[in-house]
């Protein structure tokens, strides 16, 4: 089995893409109804995003992380605070802008069976970013789809272009998922609990996809999970989410061998995995 | 091999293949040829990825199956009667203290207009026995005894459901099935749809519930790490077959089935120093297909000619039993013993 | 750490299903969109038989010059007869061939219920589905504009507005009926439209960079095709009736044959006391028919928006 230095880059290879740089940002929803009547999902977070790194954002449901996840990506926008790629304000994109963005911010989906059109084949759902970020005609597309197919793995191409989702695994969809956001070559990707809904067997493959990705092309990722051990394979970096706040954060191995906050060693705790079952 | 004379055996099965029949779409046989026996008392996990059929399985052995899926054949002895056979009336008294799932959505298992209260008084009607009455004293004082079995206040009885959080939900769901006093429960991925922090604590519950009461109970999950944890016994399936049957502690250590250590393999320690995480390479079986030999070899890294031909039968490994000709070479099989004599050599 | 994966997956017997490249089709695509749903809607028994009744009705519509024996509204014959050889169902009061009119009347129920449903499903399809993508003051608006058009009576409405309209055509029942049985469908489709849009694979489309106009009816509305065939089939069905009823009512143009008209001459001439059975109960159980074939092919469109279904075909 290969040794690779913990999720960093291969030396020397600097990275183009701008740092994402997350500053004092809150998202507070006004609740109806009975009871208080704000609900804050995120509350006054800062981080950077450095250019060509991997950032875990961790921690349980409603912890607040998806409602990050997008708001740097642009699907909401924050009650307060600023987000900034590169000289990019993400916080007060419109329409237009927004388009624009997602060609360089891009996001994989946490539900494989969701997030693809059942109507639609593969090669349709891998095409449209091409026609509409990079102009390429029905011709052009059809290669570069082969070639987005065989980066995520889905071999022969040809075979895989034609298929509805419905036949396909949940892990050929997720590959499908992740060759749709590689389309326009993003810079950043937002990956929102990519294997949380896959079979363990199927786990690794997509993480290495991911980890390899970032290696090869440079790009920012910003791996949201609950799954502490998907964050230590591939992140640098993490932070620990609870009710909104950060309320730890570090190099990736450092902060889950020497855990100081007491919502990151429940959820190490909570991690049942064979070897720590039988006390091995 | 396991357990002693006097242990009861509370559940044998034989035989028991299922089969879903679409109206349009292919046959699908997603259990095929299951045996299995339980003794009075034990915590057994039944673990594999989807489409593997332990849902289905445990639906089959708890009677729960719909169409278009159908028990094919098999017999299955639950105390000593053959519920397989049994049909109507006589079926659903095999519920009252009897057997009985959990399943893995609390919320959709309740009924969202009725209070917890309701639906204690209900399920104590419906199966009680001739003579039986339940005034609301009576429910409430069993619902609250209830509840606090599983750890829960007496007030969560005047509470609806979409008052309760996901892990309040489960364990109501849990306690309502502990009114029929069942020897056998079956769990059907009972914290898969919660948070990972809620889990372990209903996963406490769940184990130290079944220590207390003592009553047969199968873990059905896809997560190997919980199934360790809470389970003195695991069976892991592969395409319809149970290919392992273990004690629980000693599934991490010595050979296996290659499709249990190949499932080792995908788990890790997120605190280790160093980590090797694998996948499988290749795709389960297409179960639609009649499948000759092991459903494994196309990904096995052991694979002899022999495993293309003939099914594996149970045989005995370690301390239980495995479904593999090179580790486990049965008797039954000509030609087993040499093969996996062969491998070893290598 | 290392993530592994080792060897190149081996083939697995059975795991990718194989499908031939698909070669380009001679059949234009709304062609072939028409064929499949035909084949899918036929696939269910009841839709089946709704079909067939339909099927035959749409037949006699057409083919209603050489199958009427006589013409419809020729008042050749002795008036108020019972069924006879020459006249199968008997006269009206104005000597008209009551079996020619029912052949010919196929044609405007047909007519009626088909474009009316249709016209209704369009109006109702574009208000739903804005009132449902955009949330926010349009949404609002829409909705205060359906809820008004649902609560006024339908059937009241129908008889002022035919009544009022100067002209007495088909057409203005078509338009009459249209008006007034959309804001049932717009309710439904756009409650549809709002849960789709927050499906994710909208939220995908969204990042691959698609405008607004794509969304909706590229993402959106092919996932709603057995809605809205629901809808077309359920107004089409209340357009039949409705036709029917004004027509009784001595609304529509007296001059058109229609079985709503044969009614409404059947009450005009007394048919009761004259003995005419056929003249009251062949229009009213075509009515009947033709409106339940509607709604049995409606309990095949579920399978429509299901691509699982399509392949087995």
């Amino acid at each position: 089995m290969r040794q690779v230095p913990n999720g960093e880059l291969a030396p020397g290879k600097a990275s183009s893409v701008p740092p994402v740089v997350v500053d004092g940002v809150s998202k507070i929803y006004r609740v109806r109804g009975r009871g208080s009547g704000t609900f804050t999902a995120v509350d006054n977070v800062s981080f950077t995003i450095p250019p060509g790194s991997a950032i875990g954002l961790v921690g349980a449901s409603g912890s607040g992380k998806s409602t990050l996840a997008k708001m740097i990506t642009g699907s909401e926008r924050p009650t307060s605070g600023s987000i900034r790629f590169g000289e990019l304000a993400v916080e007060s994109l419109h329409a237009s802008g927004l388009r624009k963005y997602h060609r360089r911010a891009q996001m994989v989906f946490q539900d494989p069976y969701a997030a693809l059109n059942p109507l639609h084949t593969v090669a349709y759902t891998v095409t449209r970013p091409l026609q509409n970020f990079l102009n390429m005609s029905a011709a052009q597309a059809r290669d570069r789809v082969h070639e987005l197919l065989e980066t995520v793995g889905l071999t022969p191409p040809g075979q895989y272009a034609a298929k509805l989702p419905h036949q396909l695994s949940g892990g050929q969809r997720q590959r499908v998922v992740i060759a749709r956001a590689l389309a326009c070559d993003p810079e950043l990707l937002v990956a929102d609990e990519p294997v949380s809904m896959l079979d363990v067997s199927l786990r690794a493959g997509v993480l290495r996809l991911l980890a390899d990705l970032r290696a090869n092309r440079g790009l920012s990722l910003l791996y949201i999970t609950h799954d502490l051990l998907g964050a230590r394979v591939i992140t640098d970096e993490i932070l620990v989410l609870h009710k909104g706040k950060v309320v730890e954060q570090g190099k990736t191995k450092f902060v889950l061998q020497n855990p100081k906050h007491e919502y990151t060693i429940q959820l190490l705790d909570a991690v049942a995995t064979p070897f720590a079952a039988a006390g091995a | 091999m396991m357990g002693t004379g006097e242990v009861m055996t509370l559940l044998d099965v034989q035989g028991v293949n299922v089969v879903y029949e679409p109206n349009r779409g292919t046959r699908i046989w997603s259990v095929r040829e299951v045996d299995l026996v339980l003794k009075q008392g034990e915590f057994v996990g039944l673990v594999g990825e989807s489409g593997c059929g332990k849902s289905t399985l445990g639906f089959a052995l708890t009677r729960m199956l719909r169409a278009p899926a159908r028990l094919e054949n098999g017999v299955i002895q639950f105390g000593g009667v053959d519920v397989a056979s049994l049909s109507g009336e006589v079926l659903r008294r095999q519920r009252r203290n009897g057997f009985a799932i959990v399943l893995q959505s609390g919320m959709n298992a309740l009924n969202p207009v009725r209070n917890v209260e309701d639906h204690f008084a209900d399920i104590l009607k419906a199966h009680a026995r001739s003579g039986e009455r339940h005034p609301r004293a009576a429910v409430r004082r069993r619902g609250a005894e209830l509840l606090g079995k599983v750890r829960l206040d007496p007030d969560v009885l005047a509470k609806f459901p979409f008052e309760l959080s996901g892990g309040m939900r489960q364990r109501v769901s849990i306690a309502l099935v502990l009114a029929l006093e069942p020897r056998m429960i079956v769990f059907d991925e009972p914290t898969t749809a919660l948070d990972v922090i809620v889990q372990k604590a209903v996963m406490k519950t769940i184990q130290e519930l079944q220590q207390e009461s003592g009553f047969t109970a199968i873990l059905i999950s896809h997560d190997l790490g919980v199934v360790l944890e809470s389970t003195n016994r695991v069976m892991v399936m592969y395409a319809g077959r149970i290919v392992e049957d273990q004690p629980s502690k000693g599934l991490v250590r010595g050979l296996h089935h290659p499709y249990t250590e190949a499932l080792l393999h995908c788990y890790a320690d997120p605190r280790a120093e160093e980590i090797h995480l694998a996948g499988i390479p290749g795709s389960p079986a297409d179960l639609s297909l009649p499948l000759s030999g092991c459903a494994f070899a196309p990904r096995c890294p052991l694979v002899q000619d022999i495993c293309w031909k003939v099914v594996p039968p149970l045989a005995p490994l370690g301390g239980g039993l495995a479904a593999c000709h090179v580790r486990a070479p049965s008797d039954k099989v000509t030609g087993a013993k040499e093969v996996a004599a062969k491998v070893a050599q290598t | 750490m290392s993530i592994v994966t080792s060897v190149p997956p081996p083939t697995v017997p059975g795991a990718a299903v194989q499908i031939p490249p698909a070669r380009p089709s001679s059949i234009p695509g709304p062609f072939q969109f028409l064929g499949r749903s035909l084949r899918t809607l036929w696939a269910n028994g009841k839709a089946r038989i709704g079909l067939v009744i339909l099927g035959l009705d749409i037949l006699v519509a057409l083919l209603a010059p050489l199958i009427a024996p006589h013409s419809p509204s020729a008042t050749t014959f002795p008036p108020y007869l019972s069924p006879n050889g020459t006249n199968w169902f008997g006269t009206t009061g104005n000597g008209q061939d009551v079996f020619s009119q029912m052949i010919y009347g196929a044609r405007i129920s047909l007519l009626v219920g088909i474009i009316a449903g249709a016209v209704a499903t369009f109006v109702a399809v574009t208000i739903g589905l804005i009132a449902g993508y955009r949330p926010g003051i349009i949404d609002e608006v829409l909705s205060f504009v359906t809820n008004l058009a649902l609560v006024i009576p339908g059937l009241p409405l129908m008889f002022i507005l035919a009544a009022y309209l100067k002209s007495r055509s088909v057409w203005t029942i078509v338009l009459v009926v249209a008006f007034t049985s959309w804001a049932t469908g717009a309710r439904v489709i756009r409650s549809q439209a709002s849960t789709l849009r927050t499906r994710e694979f909208v939220t995908s489309a969204q990042f691959s960079g698609e405008r607004l106009f794509r969304v909706v009816f590229r993402e959106i509305l092919p996932n709603m095709t057995s809605l809205v065939a629901g809808s077309f089939f359920a107004a089409a069905t209340a357009a039949v009736m409705a036709e029917a009823s004004l027509e009784f009512l001595g609304l529509g143009d007296p001059n058109t044959v229609s079985w709503g008209t044969i009614l409404y001459y059947a009450q005009q001439q007394n048919a009761l006391l004259t003995g005419q059975w056929v003249m009251i109960f062949a229009p009213g159980l075509a009515i009947a028919l033709l409106a339940l074939s509607f709604t049995l092919v409606n309990f095949g469109v579920d399978a429509l928006s299901n691509p699982r279904l399509r392949e087995k075909s």
